[in-house]
């Protein structure tokens, strides 16, 4: 299936930019998905590979092919909609047949393509009701059934879950992620949810504010995030900031701040050492905070229980430390008191720092 | 129950009773007295009790008048002629401004202009328009080397002339009733039909039209009702004639009065068109119950259909 490359994609609407530029390649039968938060651009950079949205500069190809001044249709693509955009008056089966009844295929050809989406996504036995017959979760497999049947090389999906209560969304999550491992296609995933792009894509593309901050998998998206946005945008709980000051005391470098010092590792001293005096920000994730009383004061911070909120297996604790807030997560079955100061363990692997002016990861 | 009881109970009925009282008088009174009317021989110079009763011979006359017959079949057929053009020429319109042009509210106010100025004043307009040699449609033909056209004295041009005004004076009606269904369907179901390799033809004819159906039905009943009641343009500009070609049953009605003093029989008339119109209001009112039925049952499907 092919390959779909952005270049220097630019859309203005009057004078007012809303996407500056955006580079990207997609591999073949890759799953990408374009998170961030609403009014980033990640709707307008799929809509535009749509076809919907007209290209103000740059270029879009689809196998090597540019692609922006052709016609939805032209582009080989099947695209399922933030509202499902079902055709209100025409039944099941007209819906995800109407693209092939256009191109006027035979129809033994189209009820057997029908049956077999239909069967796949358990609608067999709703093919003559309306889509205002059908509930929400049933009217989302419908859209998609919709897209199935034109065994496009493209699929594409602006936020297709945020209208689902949330069971219906995992459990639509899941056969999401199912179809992709069995149909063998480009997909390409526009959603809001930081959880859904962690769970179904290969390349997550990270946008804010009309630009890409970071693409690549989730692993390393999650792990070496490139600045404080994608790095606090990833995680849930998200990840924990203070705000501190490097500085060296005999040979080894701290992070010092408002009622915490912190020691760092050797490998994080070597990279950091040049900017003794800088101010950075310290960035932990909730779980890489480990309950610990008898840890050494460089290696950990004592917080302030302020609230503790119980989520079955685990607990988040959100805590104060120098006037600032930080969320833990630890197992509910760990014994603590939860009305004290108490002492967390800071995991060596799981200290990001960031330059308190440009956000940069350092 | 208690007397208390039963006078809280009472005092809605109350409250609502003079406005119930002005609706009966109001509404219903014309009416009945004008079916009671329909049964009477009954001239102006005489008072209501004087008259004669002569039971459905109103009726009976009224089935073998050859002139009544043709003016209801003039009225049956301009209903039908102009709504159609109406229909076709409004949806057509709304079609093609759906979109963003720059001064598009104001090209839609003067789109509906003729909608607001008085029917009368509509008449005595296109009546110097068709004139026979000052009017600007002769002076315009005859400029470019052709005949003029007899517009209001010859019998077929005639019917054409008052269907060609009406349907300048209501168009705009179904004109900007299509054009705000069209400005509140989906836009996404329209983006995936794109998708889905839809033209815009095909567009408006599998997603657009049928999903505008139910307001086009509507319109449609509404503007077919007013058109068989239609009067005062066709009284100033051709009275009816040549002969009975442009005699609506509106027209023939008022004449009866009027001219025949046949007040009875005028009656009559009325309640015959009353009658048609009030099937075809039926007919609107069965499908908008259609149409909240099957809304029902489909949201009564939808929420029983688990996932």
């Amino acid at each position: 299936m092919p390959k779909i490359v952005l270049e220097g994609l630019v859309k203005r609407y009057g004078a007012f930019e809303v996407l500056h530029g955006i580079d990207l390649e997609m591999e073949a039968d890759e799953f990408t998905v374009f998170v961030g938060p609403s009014g980033c651009g990640k709707s307008t950079t799929l809509r535009m590979i749509a076809g919907l949205e007209s290209v103000t500069e740059g270029e879009i190809y689809i196998d090597g092919k540019p692609v922006s001044h052709l016609e939805p249709k032209a582009r080989d693509l099947a695209m399922v909609f933030q509202d499902y955009a079902l055709y209100p008056h025409m039944n099941v089966a007209k819906n995800m047949s109407f693209a092939l009844r256009l191109q006027r295929r035979p129809k033994a050809e189209i009820d057997a393509k029908i049956a077999d989406v239909a069967e796949t996504l358990g609608l067999t036995q709703f093919l003559h009701r309306k889509p205002g017959e059908l509930s929400g979760g049933q009217r989302q497999r419908v859209a998609m059934g919709r897209a199935l049947t034109r065994d496009s090389g493209t699929f594409l999906f602006d936020e297709p879950l945020s209208n689902l209560d949330a069971k219906l969304r995992g459990q639509m999550r899941a056969e999401l992620a199912l179809m992709s491992q069995r149909v063998k296609k480009n997909m390409i995933y526009v959603t809001h949810d930081q959880i859904e792009a962690m769970t179904l894509a290969d390349r997550i593309v990270v946008m804010n504010g009309g630009y890409i901050q970071q693409q690549g998998s989730p692993e390393e998206l999650f792990k070496k995030p490139v600045n404080k946005f994608v790095a606090g945008f990833l995680g849930m709980p998200p990840m924990n900031f203070l705000d501190g000051e490097v500085a060296e005391k005999a040979g080894e470098i701290y992070v010092e701040g408002q009622d915490f010092s912190v020691k760092l590792s050797r490998e994080k001293a070597d990279a950091i050492r040049a900017h003794s005096g800088r101010k950075v920000t310290l960035g932990i994730r909730p779980s890489d905070l480990v309950y610990s009383p008898d840890a050494a004061d460089e290696q950990s911070l004592l917080l302030n229980i302020v609230v503790s909120e119980y989520v079955g297996a685990q607990t988040v604790l959100l805590c104060e430390c120098g006037g600032q807030k930080i969320d833990v997560e630890l197992k509910s079955d760990i014994p603590i008191d939860r009305n004290r100061q108490l002492r967390f363990a800071i995991n060596p692997e799981g200290v990001h720092l960031f330059d308190q002016d440009t956000e940069a990861a350092l | 129950m208690s007397i208390a009881n039963k006078a809280n109970r009472l005092t809605p009925y109350v409250f609502m009773a003079p406005a119930a009282i002005i609706l009966t008088v109001a509404l219903l009174y014309p009416i009945c007295y004008m079916i009671y009317a329909s049964f009477l021989d009954w001239s102006p110079s005489q008072r209501i009790g004087e008259a004669d009763f002569v039971g459905l011979r109103n009726y009976a006359n009224l089935l073998q008048d050859a002139a009544f017959r043709e003016s209801f079949w003039v009225t049956i057929k301009f209903a039908a002629v102009v709504v159609t053009l109406e229909m076709i020429i409004g949806v057509g319109l709304a079609l093609l401004l759906d979109r963003n042009i720059k001064g598009m509210s104001t090209l839609r106010t003067i789109f509906i202009l003729p909608m607001m100025i008085a029917p009368i004043v509509v008449g005595l307009m296109w009546r110097y328009m068709y004139h026979p040699t000052v009017g600007i449609f002769n002076r315009t033909l005859k400029s470019w080397g052709f005949e003029g056209i007899p517009w209001l004295s010859d019998s077929n041009w005639s019917f054409v002339a008052v269907v060609m005004a009406d349907v300048w004076q209501w168009t705009p009606f179904i004109f900007i009733l299509s054009l705000a269904a069209m400005q509140s369907l989906p836009r996404s179901a329209l983006e995936a039909a794109e998708i889905d390799g839809a033209t815009e033809m095909q567009k408006i004819f599998f997603i657009k039209l049928p999903l505008m159906l139910p307001v086009l039905i509507v319109t449609l009943m509404l503007r077919l009702i007013d058109a068989f009641k239609v009067l005062e343009v066709i009284m100033v500009l051709t009275n009816g004639g040549p002969g009975l070609s442009t005699e609506i049953v509106a027209l023939r009605i008022f004449r009866t009065a009027q001219e025949f003093q046949e007040l009875g029989e005028a009656a009559a008339m009325s309640n015959t068109l009353l009658m048609v119109l009030m099937a075809l209001t039926i007919g609107m009112f069965m499908y908008n119950k259609m149409q909240e039925n099957r809304a029902v049952r489909m949201k009564a499907a939808a929420s029983k259909g688990a996932v």
